[in-house]
């Protein structure tokens, strides 16, 4: 066995330098892609993510539609050069999962109902992961929806939280994540104060459970104000520029 | 009774807008006597009904819209076309011709070709049908000349402005003849190319910078300096 990387020094700082509870910090851009209906990128520590959005279209294959609402379609992607080891391009049973886990965080966030026959696709491309990518995934999935005026109940906001070396943590990197003793994924509509996704791998006490719970909870909070002045500023940057 | 946002503010999907006795408009939903806003855009209400009207929509068709349409293929009874709408429209030979179809002897591609563009008129549409065209009325058909551009449908409106005011100040200082179809796509037909093209300049200003104040001089301000300019070199 190798020798166990400490993740929590003596000063009770994280590998990165930030505290139990500090976020990574998090830079958010809407409408980066022109040929796409709406776009957005997530930079969250390391991990870094583009996401494209096109729709509601016609279903291709047509057999996929649904009489009474739109379908909504996920593709959560790791670049081959996201990751150390080069990662083949080809879907693995993780992006697959992913995908389906995304796609079921975003859809009680739109009003599929609104537009039956169709089809919104979201293209989750992870360009560098460093932990947290189905974090960042969704809360850059749900800026580029809004951005392609897609008609959504609330932005979706999601982050992780957990436990690594005995210490309760916000959103963990990677290798907090790897070597960590559990992790929380949460995503939620802030404002509606629904969650839409929630996982846990590890081990945690009810009572730590509870604190992390409301840990993340808060994470997601915080990164939901980062995402409406993200979603505004596209439109207040043009503002300034011409109203002197 | 409380209204959380002034008139003209920008808001994002989740916004909480509203709470009381008022009446949904457009882009805003309710949950119990809670009023969201859906969409990214500006706050507005008339009396009480709340709306927001939103800096980027996509075309849902209306029955009686004019749109404007790029044929994508020929079928037997009719052409598919591009509405820039969820679904594909359909335009079936009986609503082209004025006079009974003969299968052996017309010849559909000489009527559309597959990349022509038309002006066409939304006769039926639901949420089961997608939509159905008719060009069988004045000033509809094939588009021959022009320039074509386009603009968020949610934005039409404030590129018409108020009472028209601001159609008209572009269509009388470009001299260009300018056809709005509903579905954002906009007909610019002038005298030479030089004006469509101040014209189309124009319209992606109003487009980009819909959300703002003093649009209409800024507008005429940018016309008047390219036409000084001798108009702007089509790239």
């Amino acid at each position: 066995m190798v020798e166990q990387k400490r993740l929590i020094d003596d000063r009770g700082l994280r590998v990165d330098g930030r505290k139990p509870n500090e976020l990574r910090p998090i830079k958010l851009e809407v409408g980066v892609l022109g040929n796409a209906d709406g776009s957005a990128y997530i930079e969250q520590g390391r991990t870094k993510i583009l996401v494209a959005v096109y729709g509601p279209k016609e279903v291709h294959p047509r057999h996929l539609g649904l009489p009474d609402k739109a379908v909504l379609r996920c593709r959560y992607h790791m670049a081959p050069f996201s990751v150390e080891r080069r990662k083949s391009p080809a879907p693995s049973r993780r992006e697959i999962e992913l995908s389906k886990v995304i796609r079921e965080a975003l859809e009680p966030a739109v009003f599929l109902e609104y537009y039956p026959r169709t089809s919104i696709d979201v293209f989750i491309e992870v360009l560098e992961a460093n932990g947290g990518t189905r974090c960042a995934g969704i809360t850059a999935a749900s800026l580029a929806l809004a951005d392609a005026g897609i008609p959504m109940r609330d932005l979706v906001a999601a982050c992780a939280a957990g436990k690594v070396d005995g210490v309760l943590v916000l959103d963990l990197n990677d290798d907090e994540d790897k070597y960590g003793e559990a992790d929380l994924p949460l995503a939620m509509m802030v404002n509606l104060n629904v969650i839409t996704l929630i996982q846990m791998d590890g081990m945690l006490t009810q009572e730590e459970f509870k604190t992390v719970l409301n840990m993340a909870m808060e994470g997601c909070k915080r990164i939901y104000e980062m995402q409406k002045q993200a979603l505004k500023a596209k439109y207040l940057a043009i503002k300034e520029e011409v109203e002197v | 009774m409380t209204i959380y946002f002034e008139k003209r503010s920008l808001v994002v999907p989740g916004d909480l807008l509203a709470e009381g006795d008022y009446k949904v408009g457009e882009n805003t939903h309710r949950v119990g006597n809670k009023f969201y806003a859906t969409r990214i855009g500006l706050f507005d209400f008339k009396g009480k009904t709340l709306c927001v009207i939103a800096l980027n929509s996509f075309y849902i068709p209306k029955v009686g819209d004019i749109v404007i349409g790029t044929i994508l293929d020929v079928r037997v009874g009719g052409w598919i076309v591009d509405i820039k709408a969820p679904q594909l429209a359909m335009l079936r030979v009986v609503d082209a011709l004025d006079r009974p179809f003969e299968p052996t002897k017309d010849d559909l591609t000489a009527i559309f070709d597959i990349g022509d563009m038309i002006l066409a008129k939304v006769i039926a549409y639901d949420r089961t049908r997608s939509p159905l065209l008719t060009i069988k009325e004045p000033g509809l058909g094939k588009i021959t000349h022009g320039r074509i551009t386009s603009i968020t449908p949610s934005k039409i409106p404030r590129l018409i402005g108020k009472k028209g005011s601001m159609i008209s100040i572009l269509k009388k200082e470009t001299g260009c003849q300018i056809t709005i179809g509903m579905n954002g796509l906009v007909l610019v037909r002038g005298k030479n190319p030089e004006s469509e093209m101040i014209a189309v300049k124009a319209i992606s200003k109003i487009e980009r910078e819909s959300h703002t104040t003093g649009l209409t001089d800024r507008v005429v301000e940018m016309i008047k300096k390219m036409k000084e300019e001798g108009g702007v070199s089509s790239g």
